[in-house]
């Protein structure tokens, strides 16, 4: 990882920042994918601060080191806004991710994280998605709800944390429906030395070692399309198990808690470029749900 | 009469070999011992016990195999302790939790620093305790981003001319003690599947033994024995699976029938979920000579949320007895079966000799997460006794003729639900931080928490891309406010026999001297000394950082006896400091910064060594 920054250096970074995405802003069109030769321009400051993102080297289709996931695509459509290059952090997305490379000024934004979450500022969701039902389409299975009582006789992959106070919801749903000796777990976190870890659950649809599985919808989405057999990818009902068991949620940009004007301007950037991010999110498979969901998964 | 007598000897010679024996001298000890008549484990406070002569030094961090953490230097004493001043200081260069005990080995004082693990030499002939060499093993970054509570390394050990140590990227190394020259180095582990190493090695019979930890991202909870001198792995047994992972065979005897089946690691779970079941093992581990046994314990079941579980998830949270050159497990006995609470099992045992209902027995003593005291029967694993050691409602006791603990099942936290004030909370009424054993006083010396915690609401949070849900856990003080104590028990009677409340965790190990003083520190940074009868206080010291390190003595090369400690604030309680968490979250750090939040305030990270003397 990068070197942390005292708070002055980050500070004026960021002030710097503002300053030049507003100067920038109009001439970003023109000067689409040449951010580099930006500080040539007459009036621009000598040297454009980076973009500086914080990402997971290894795990599409969120992002890779190669950029090939569509949270590295996100964070260039903003660095071509703003007018400046981007340049990451790179560390596991997993506890402790925030703190050492948010929290320790290495970088200043994370692209996907939870709306909400209290350990960074997040902006306004661009995107809600939801767990989906994964299976092999051969088996016509057609499984829409936690409660079908055909999941009573079925094998079904569910992805577990560890030992931390937390858990994906269909672990949580699933065993509170009495299924527990159902369930395969697969943990979020894999073996970090194979490509894209948490897609194992995803393969072992595909392969047949489990009858059909509870997945996060972007990965879900992504890896259905990739795998040797047609897989059908079902968004879980209901979208909220009682009492408050949530199987959809909004997705946001992160930012360090008090970088205000960052997240602000992020916000406004989101609101403006929806259509841009939506057509991304199209590509990589994401399903979604709410406003902005495309017509056909 | 005479035939008490004779027993109390005999008594005392066992306990002798089991608290003797450091390893760094096993011929100088043994001719020793040999020659000593000892009366150890007779009534409490006897004050007319014989002790073996110690060798002045401190060569593991438990001190001796039957893990007492007792010294039988008496120059410094509880009428001079008040003298006590700082000779010598050393800075580790290191501003993360500092865990660990410095050990010394004649001449020489060694440290393992937390995370990068530096291993330093310190010459104590010399004034200033200049370094005499020092040694990087330069472990994988990304480590950090896989320990979950902080990155601490709780120490080193010695034998036989070279020290041992892992390092948190999941290396055990071995070091040339005189050179620092690395001898071999066995990578035991995989940050990619979410193991680390924090824990001391302990070195049995030319075996090291280690364990790993990370139940928090799946792993599944393994000890393995290396052979000292190449450092290849002789055998390991896992705590979860079928039988022949564990080690388990025909000579496996477990006292409780709970305790009995075939591949209980495997029908205790739902299918396969023993695969990332946990059951780790970062805490201590014991051995009896005379038995030819080792004990230690396996941390709590994951997945987190029990639901997921059902079952009694064999064998996380069980102490085990194996036989050292094998690993064969001789008896396990599972403290907290199907734990709902994060009550990891890795707390140390000290094994003692007691008169118990006028018999002898040969007892384990061990301050257990739970709450409980358990005084077992280390031939067999029959639990003698469990008594509480502070408030405790989440059971509501162990039944001695099954073994059973009994949950309250108000306190079981279920996602959705709120349930307020579970005690002890998650860290236990007493975490990683080993207690001490004064066989002059026959009293335990225990340093932990009194904490409780809340368990309410759904958090969303995020991990590799997934959104998941979790309890909001929230900790803050115990019945009474505060949220440590240091405590005196004698495990004879079950009973307490004072306390030191303080106000922040006592999250430091402790030591006790044949001196009758006993040491331990707090978070805010003070080192303290007190009577390990009265428990008056007769001498503190503000080092500059928090302390939750081991304190340690021994002779120096000058004839004399010194104290020494490693200060320098972190772990799970002190990660609010050490990680910089952020006081408005009161979710952080497990939910441990709930309830230090006012630490920042009151001291600041950056490790240093401190040795005191008269």
């Amino acid at each position: 990882m990068s070197g942390s920054r005292n708070a002055w250096t980050r500070t004026h970074e960021l002030s710097a920042w503002r300053e030049t995405a507003l100067l920038l802003v109009p001439l970003a069109v023109l000067l689409l994918g040449t951010g580099s030769t930006l500080s040539l321009r007459a009036g621009a400051p000598a040297v454009q601060p980076a973009l500086r993102v914080c990402a997971d080297p290894n795990n599409l289709p969120f992002s890779n080191r190669a950029g090939q996931g569509f949270e590295n695509r996100i964070a260039e459509l903003i660095g071509r806004d703003l007018g400046r290059r981007v340049e990451y952090t790179w560390w596991a997305q997993r506890r402790g991710f925030v703190r050492n490379t948010l929290g320790a000024g290495a970088c200043d934004l994370v692209v996907g994280t939870a709306a909400g979450m209290e350990m960074l500022a997040t902006t306004r969701p661009y995107y809600k998605s939801t767990y989906v039902f994964v299976s092999r389409h051969d088996r016509h299975l057609e499984i829409r709800s936690l409660d079908d009582a055909r999941l009573r006789h079925l094998r079904i992959g569910v992805q577990l944390i560890g030992d931390d106070f937390a858990n994906t919801p269909p672990a949580h749903a699933l065993a509170n429906r009495g299924m527990s000796k159902n369930l395969v777990g697969f943990t979020v976190y894999g073996d970090y030395r194979t490509a894209n870890p948490p897609a194992r659950i995803v393969d072992a649809v595909a392969k047949g070692d489990v009858d059909i599985a509870v997945v996060w919808g972007p990965l879900a989405g992504y890896f259905a399309r990739r795998e040797g057999v047609p897989l059908d990818v079902v968004p879980v009902a209901p979208r909220v198990d009682l009492p408050y068991l949530p199987f959809v949620f909004d997705i946001a940009m992160g930012v360090r808690r008090g970088d205000s004007v960052v997240r602000a301007q992020l916000d406004e950037l989101i609101a403006r470029r929806r259509p841009s991010i939506d057509s991304l999110l199209d590509a990589y498979g994401v399903p979604r749900v709410g406003a902005n969901a495309p017509t056909e998964p | 009469m005479r035939h008490q007598r004779i027993e109390r000897v005999y008594v005392g010679c066992l306990a002798c070999a089991v608290i003797a024996a450091p390893v760094g001298c096993r011929s100088e000890s043994s001719r020793s011992m040999g020659s000593t008549t000892v009366h150890v484990g007779g009534a409490p406070a006897a004050g007319d016990v014989d002790l073996p002569p110690d060798d002045g030094q401190w060569t593991r961090p438990a001190k001796d195999f039957a893990s007492t953490r007792f010294s039988g230097l008496t120059e410094i004493n509880t009428t001079n302790v008040k003298d006590l001043r700082a000779v010598a200081t050393f800075s580790t260069g290191v501003l993360r939790g500092h865990e660990a005990a410095p050990i010394v080995v004649g001449g020489t004082m060694y440290l393992v620093t937390p995370f990068p693990n530096v291993v330093y030499a310190l010459d104590l002939t010399k004034p200033g305790l200049p370094v005499k060499w020092s040694f990087n093993p330069k472990p994988e970054l990304a480590s950090q981003g896989v320990a979950c509570c902080d990155v601490v390394n709780r120490g080193l050990v010695y034998d036989a001319g070279k020290l041992f140590f892992n390092t948190l990227d999941d290396h055990t190394i071995a070091l040339d003690a005189a050179t620092g020259h690395q001898v071999w180095n066995t990578k035991v582990g995989d940050i990619n599947l979410g193991e680390t190493m924090t824990m001391a090695p302990l070195v049995v019979k030319g075996k090291v033994l280690i364990g790993d930890s990370g139940g928090e991202m799946g792993v599944r909870g393994w000890l393995k024995a290396l052979d000292e001198h190449s450092g290849k792995v002789a055998w390991t047994a896992y705590h979860t699976g079928p039988d022949k992972d564990v080690l388990i065979g025909p000579g496996f005897k477990p006292f409780y029938a709970r305790d009995r089946g075939v591949d209980l690691g495997v029908s205790s779970w739902p299918p396969d979920m023993w695969k990332i079941g946990g059951g780790t093992t970062w805490g201590w581990i014991s051995y009896d000579p005379g038995l030819d046994l080792v004990f230690y314990g396996t941390a709590n079941p994951g997945p987190w949320n029990p639901e997921v579980r059902p079952g009694d998830n064999k064998w996380t949270s069980t102490i085990f007895a194996r036989k050292p050159e094998t690993g064969e497990a001789v008896w396990a006995y599972q403290l907290s079966p199907h734990d709902v609470h994060d009550y990891d099992g890795v707390n140390e045992q000290i094994l003692v000799d007691l008169p118990i209902g006028g018999q002898t027995r040969k007892v384990l003593i061990r301050p257990e997460r739970n709450g409980y005291i358990y005084v077992m029967d280390r031939t067999n694993g029959e639990v003698l006794s469990a008594q509480p050691y502070g408030f405790i409602n989440s059971t509501m006791g162990v039944d001695l003729r099954t073994g059973a603990l009994e949950y309250n099942p108000a306190k079981a936290p279920k996602v959705g639900s709120v349930v307020r004030e579970i005690c002890p909370a998650a860290p236990g009424m007493k975490d990683w931080q080993p207690s001490a054993y004064s066989p002059k006083t026959g009293l335990l010396y225990i340093p932990h928490q009194n904490l409780c915690m809340d368990e309410e609401g759904v958090s969303a949070n995020y991990i590799a891309g997934t959104p998941y849900v979790g309890m909001n856990v929230k900790i803050y003080p115990g019945p009474g406010g505060n949220r440590g104590e240091y405590e005196a028990w004698n495990p004879q009677t079950g009973k307490q026999v004072w306390a030191i409340k303080e106000d922040l965790p006592v999250w430091s190990g402790t030591m006790v001297t044949a001196g009758d003083v006993a040491f331990y520190g707090t978070m805010d940074g003070w080192f303290k000394a007190v009577d390990a009868r009265t428990g008056a206080p007769l001498w503190q010291f503000k080092t500059g950082s928090g302390i939750i390190g081991q304190p340690v003595t021994y002779k120096g090369p000058d004839g004399h006896q010194y104290v020494a400690v490693l200060s320098g604030i972190g772990g799970w309680s002190g990660a609010i400091v050490a990680g910089g968490l952020d006081a408005r979250d009161s979710s952080a750090g497990g939910g441990f910064v709930n309830a230090t939040r006012d630490l920042p305030q009151k001291t600041n990270k950056g490790g240093m060594l401190y040795v005191f003397g008269l």
